[in-house]
């Protein structure tokens, strides 16, 4: 009894997060509902002006391009893990784990996976939806399984990051403000629209925000139109490209955000 | 023995030094309160107690363990419910109860049937099924509290359980409290009340500015601090009259205020009763509009405590 059990603790964090989406029907109701939202927004408004080369503008193509990159910017998004555990931290919620006889790195390591499986819901409704508007899984079952793994693991050291700024800024509301912050971020990349057309600067960011890179490793895996590359090299090297960018993300933030929930410090 | 134990504990937050040198025994099975104002350091030491916080210099046990250098074992031992209710508000009460009792590895049955029987010893059954937001203030707190007992810790730290709930909550959180301290656990309770502390406390320990400025039983402390005499006089003529009756009794120079025609006077605890008072100013020829007897409130305490020489002398 002098030994935590660090995968019992990490399990009941998990089981938080699953009792907290049952006791929330109207949570549900937005992730089933936020994908056709994007889609009708980005795929018929937006889209509907966006020309990709080689192809007219408002065509299924555009659509096809868009699926891929808007399952990578629901795996990007940050917001609902920050804000939860601003709540948690500001409620005095984590104080109360903290003072509890557990691995208190095991509570964010089971909020994380739990998110991340759970993430899962909303891909294959975004899949659905995709299919709905003429995109498709043109490259077979296994890269399909390949590419949508590789959004649970992007969304999985996303989480991370969310976690470690949520703590940062401890209150509900500033992690809610802060939150606008993180679609402009989503917006430079390749998600929306090829970085061709974008200035020197802008471009060069957008090339290397590994949002791109993940666009372009989910389309190459589903067999869906890619961006122009403009010889970027993490554009060239999708999947490579995004599997460093989770290891160098995790690398740092999944050690920051453990450190900083086990701290004795305040 | 016992069971809480520091030694000049100090803890700064940058220039803001909440903790000098704070000297604290709470003994098995009793219920102290550490009594004092906003920013006394009440929360610092709870949060040092709790292994939530590190000391700069000096000790602290719970148990016998250091809460520095064994705090798995300290958490082992502790209960913690703070000063905001810790609890989700989306969740239901049986929901909070049961993540904290798979936490405590309790299982899924046994934490479950945890959850149910605390719900019911503490009469929230009715509620436990409901979103805490549903709830009232009064019930999250009480809530909160029993989340700090799922395993019936030795220790229980209370911070300022009471702050901001209404006259009925408070005596329910009251009445929870010496429930638990009468099955044996060591209660350590914070708060800014004296009629708490009063209600509650078997020892009280007064902090002001990080540093104990008087402890014992709260009759002791009331018998030190004296009480409080008011007396309202029908015109301004009367009030030195008045005056000069209070300070027989006074135990420093009574005060008038002119505009309220009032005048009040720091008593010694018993030196004398109502009746008494309003029949001295009768003899003495004041016309008396109101008068009366009472404690002293906490900012009375303090000003005595942290001024008054004679009382450091006394202690």
């Amino acid at each position: 009894m002098t030994q935590t059990r660090p995968i019992t603790d990490a399990l009941a964090a998990a089981e938080r997060l699953v009792i907290t989406v049952r006791r929330d029907p109207a949570s549900i109701v937005m992730v089933l509902a936020a994908p056709a939202v994007l889609v009708l927004i980005f795929g018929y408004i937006f889209g509907a002006a966006i020309q990709l080369p080689g192809s007219a503008a408002g065509s299924a193509d555009y659509r096809e391009f868009l699926i891929p990159g808007l399952l990578v910017t629901m795996a990007f998004n940050i917001i609902p893990s920050m804000v939860s555990i601003a709540r948690d931290t500001d409620r005095g919620i984590v104080d109360r784990f903290r003072s509890l006889p557990i691995s208190r790195s095991a509570i964010p390591a089971g909020q994380a996976i739990a998110t991340s499986l759970y993430a899962m819901v909303g891909f294959v409704v975004m899949m659905l939806c995709g299919l709905a508007v003429g995109w498709r899984i043109r490259d077979g079952a296994i890269r399909a399984l390949a590419a949508l793994a590789l959004l649970v693991l992007f969304q999985f050291a996303m989480t991370w990051v969310g976690m470690y700024l949520g703590q940062l800024l401890g209150k509900e509301e500033a992690a809610g403000q802060a939150s606008i912050l993180v679609l402009p971020l989503g917006m430079v990349s390749n998600v929306f629209v090829p970085t061709t057309g974008m200035p020197g600067w802008l471009r060069l960011i957008a090339d290397w925000n590994p949002i791109s890179a993940a666009s372009a490793a989910v389309r190459n895996l589903f067999g869906n139109p890619g961006a122009p590359t403009n010889g970027a090299w993490p554009l060239e090297h999708p999947v490579t490209a995004t599997l460093i960018w989770i290891a160098v993300i995790l690398a740092v933030f999944a050690p920051l955000c453990t450190a900083r929930y086990a701290r004795t410090g305040r | 023995m016992n069971v809480i134990e520091t030694t000049g504990l100090t803890r700064s937050f940058g220039p803001v030094h909440a903790l000098r040198g704070l000297d604290l025994q709470v003994a098995a099975g009793t219920i102290c309160a550490l009594l004092g104002p906003n920013g006394a350091g009440k929360t610092t030491a709870i949060r040092i107690l709790a292994t939530l916080c590190r000391p700069d210099d000096g000790r602290a046990e719970i148990c016998g363990f250091d809460v520095a250098s064994q705090p798995l074992q300290v958490r082992r031992r502790i209960g913690l419910a703070g000063q905001h209710a810790a609890v989700d508000d989306n969740l239901t009460g049986q929901d909070n109860l049961f993540i904290l009792g798979l936490m405590h590895h309790l299982g899924r049955r046994g934490a479950r049937a945890r959850a149910s029987e605390l719900l019911e010893r503490f009469a929230l059954t009715e509620a436990a099924n409901r979103p805490v937001k549903t709830w009232s203030g009064g019930m999250r707190r009480r809530l909160d509290l029993i989340a700090s007992l799922v395993v019936d810790p030795p220790v229980l730290f209370l911070d300022e359980p009471t702050t901001g709930l209404d006259l009925r909550s408070r005596t329910e959180i009251w009445s929870t409290a010496r429930e638990l301290a009468s099955q044996g656990s060591t209660v350590l309770l914070t708060t800014q009340y004296l009629d708490e502390a009063d209600a509650l406390a078997d020892e009280v320990v007064i902090i002001d500015a990080g540093r104990t400025v008087a402890e014992g039983s709260p009759q002791q402390l009331k018998d030190r601090i004296g009480t409080r005499v008011d007396v309202v006089v029908a015109g301004p003529a009367d009030l030195p009259t008045a005056a000069s009756v209070l300070a027989r009794w006074a135990t420093a120079e009574p005060s008038i205020d002119s505009d309220t025609r009032r005048v009040s006077a720091a008593v010694p605890a018993g030196a004398l009763t109502l009746p008494e008072l309003v029949r001295h100013l009768d003899n003495a020829g004041v016309p008396v509009v109101d008068a009366g007897i009472r404690r002293p409130t906490l900012d009375e305490v303090f000003l005595r405590l942290t001024t008054g020489p004679t009382v450091k002398d006394a202690a």
